[in-house]
């Protein structure tokens, strides 16, 4: 009994204390897509709670804006820009630590001060490329300019994992006989699949919220992504339409939720570069 | 199968010598360990074997073939890992199969291999688990396994007894040597393990800072090492070294040390013959010593029991005589205790005396 007694006061108080915390935004942005304007702005009524539960907020999100447009830009976006950044960083991190050349070490310490530039620094000369490219206001300047930040934290994620799989079994298949791309395909991606799967849900969600990129080379309506098209299009000067945008936020946040609980397990030993045998 | 040779051969890892001017025939068939204290070079010379390690200087053979610049894959060898490197996301049978694929062999042939090595190593049953179902040895097994499908010309085992317990590398200490003599193939062996060495090697080559310090059978090593290394490397207990001071009376020559004396007996002084220094080095291995009964100057050591070591089949003393510390094995029918006395005849057929000055056997 005592030893529950500690337990709760060390572990189950703090833990529940935290996910209040954690949570609560969520609960606020849940609780208030279900309310009217008239029952938002009534400061008689708790809050906390819904009174009368109406579906108008979401209504008006499907009918009112384009918002399954946004949703499909984002979406395209998120796994277009992950999958390039997926395949750059693996072949990087994977040269960085096995290959050894003479400026390996170098190289993955200049890939990782790329991530220190800021994106408000980065996204003027970004900006000056995209439109001397005549990408502007197209999906694709996102496509191409995400990964200048996903690359370099996937490549130290992945250089990480890479490390913890023992060379031998890699120098074992090479005197097997198996070429380096074989090895690389046979042995170090089945191996690396929790890593892979990180770099994943990591470079997905990053993609996903991502805000300013997108507001700063995005101007048309159609061609918004989620963060920037309920931003700009559910906030009309000072009047916030606050049910649409909680609306649009927690619809928003259901793909990103999936994708987590899907692969939590994955990410786990993935950020901890685990290799059980 | 195949003999191996290497010709001075030399690895710098920039500024650092890992192995020098090392010049070694394996004959076919032969089991040969390379062995040595950690950083001594023994594994990165067998990783230039393999091709895992490029070389500075000098030239490998095997058979005819100059290895030198050809990939690890087209030189026929097969590696055991220290760590057994199994892929741990492949079946024991796919692991045993992969290198087979990997050389386009016919299915029939890899299922036929794969089916001969597992009845040879006893791992029949094991064919769908994954590795992380297998105990220590039983890894050690498929290790082993995956390397014979594949009838290399040579086999090359990296230390692959040292993860295993020590009643399982016993064990199989044994069912690797039975397996060398059902294979007949060329095996160059590493291992830290004097003992290992010992009891596996046709010929045994051991080796300290890069250098071959000797090469000999075990019994070779055991009996007539070359320099102190040598001595103090092979054997457990390791043999004991003491300075003693060279006194002549006639044409009689005695070792004085600060606690005993010892009569050399006419063939060992005629090694020091023509020697200059005034001291030399002296060599006793542990079970070359006796219990007396009667101390006898000149051929017997007085000495004083420190720590008493039963180890079941023998007994290890931990002596001090005079300013030396000397281990003795003696028989575990002894009853001896701490701080007793306890008088030592050293059999002085088996003496060894090395030079002062560079630590050689003087023979």
């Amino acid at each position: 009994m005592e030893r529950f007694g500690s337990k709760l006061v060390r572990f189950y108080i703090p833990t529940a204390l935290y996910l209040v915390f954690l949570l609560f935004p969520f609960y606020w942005m849940a609780i208030t897509v279900f309310k009217s304007d008239k029952e938002l702005y009534n400061l008689k009524l708790n809050p906390f709670i819904i009174h009368s539960p109406t579906l108008e907020n979401v209504v008006h999100l499907f009918t009112q804006t384009i918002f399954l447009k946004w949703m499909w830009n984002t979406f395209f976006v998120a796994i277009l820009a992950t999958l390039i950044s997926l395949a750059a960083s693996l072949l990087a991190a994977y040269a960085i630590q096995r290959l050894q050349f003479k400026t390996s070490g170098p190289t993955g310490v200049a890939i990782f001060l790329g991530y220190l530039v800021p994106q408000t620094i980065l996204f003027i000369p970004l900006a000056h490329i995209i439109f001397k490219m005549r990408l502007w206001d197209s999906l694709w300047s996102l496509v191409l300019t995400y990964p200048t930040f996903l690359i370099p934290f996937c490549t130290w994620l992945l250089m990480g994992y890479f490390k913890s799989i023992p060379k031998e079994m890699e120098e074992c298949a090479m005197i097997d006989g198996t070429s380096r791309i074989n090895i690389f395909r046979k042995i170090i991606l089945p191996l690396c699949l929790p890593g892979i799967l990180s770099s994943f849900i990591f470079c997905f969600t990053l993609s996903w919220n991502e805000f300013l990129y997108a507001l700063a080379f995005i101007s048309t309506t159609t061609s918004k992504t989620v963060p920037i098209g309920l931003v700009t299009e559910l906030v009309r000067g000072d009047v916030y339409h606050w049910g649409p945008l909680m609306a649009g936020a927690l619809c928003a946040s259901v793909p990103v939720a999936l994708v987590y609980s899907f692969f939590v397990e994955h990410y786990v030993a993935g950020m901890t570069g685990a290799l059980k045998e | 199968m195949a003999e191996v040779r290497l010709e001075d051969i030399s690895k710098h890892f920039n500024e650092v010598i890992a192995v020098k001017d090392f010049n070694l025939s394996i004959k076919d068939r032969e089991f040969v360990v390379l062995v040595g204290p950690s950083g001594c070079g023994k594994t990165t010379t067998l990783r230039m074997i393999a091709g895992l390690e490029t070389i500075t200087n000098g030239n490998i053979y095997i058979g005819r073939r100059l290895i030198n610049r050809l990939p690890a894959k087209e030189r026929n060898i097969a590696m055991v890992f220290q760590n057994y490197a199994l892929y741990p996301h492949m079946t024991v049978y796919q692991n045993m199969a992969f290198g087979l694929e990997q050389r386009k062999t016919p299915k029939e042939e890899i299922r036929e291999r794969v089916k001969e090595a597992a009845e040879i190593l006893g791992i029949q049953d094991l064919m769908g688990r994954k590795p992380k179902q297998l105990s220590g040895g039983q890894r050690q097994r498929v290790a082993v396994g995956r390397a014979i499908v594949r009838k290399p010309e040579v086999f090359l085992f990296d230390e692959p007894l040292s993860n295993l317990d020590a009643k399982l590398r016993v064990q199989t200490r044994v069912e690797l040597k039975k397996l060398h003599e059902r294979l007949a193939t060329t095996i160059v062996y590493v291992t830290h393990d004097q003992v290992e060495a010992m009891t596996m090697g046709d010929r045994i080559v051991v080796m300290k800072d890069g250098l071959i310090q000797q090469v000999g059978s075990p019994l070779e090593l055991y009996n007539a090492p070359t320099n102190i290394f040598v001595a103090g490397f092979i054997g457990s207990p390791s043999m004991n070294f003491f300075e003693a001071e060279l006194a002549r009376s006639g044409n009689a020559l005695s070792l004085q040390t600060e606690g005993f004396s010892i009569d050399l007996p006419s063939e060992k002084a005629a090694v020091l013959k023509g020697y200059p220094e005034k001291k030399v080095i002296v060599g006793i291995r542990p079970e070359d010593f006796l219990k007396a009964e009667k101390h006898v100057p000149g051929k017997t050591i007085q000495s004083t029991v420190e720590v008493v070591e039963p180890i079941g089949s023998e007994i290890y003393l931990n002596v001090s005589a005079g300013e030396c510390a000397l281990t003795a094995s003696v028989d575990r029918k002894i009853h001896v205790k701490p701080h007793q006395s306890f008088i030592l005849k050293p059999a002085l057929d088996y003496l060894h005396l090395f030079d002062i000055r560079n630590e050689n056997a003087l023979a």
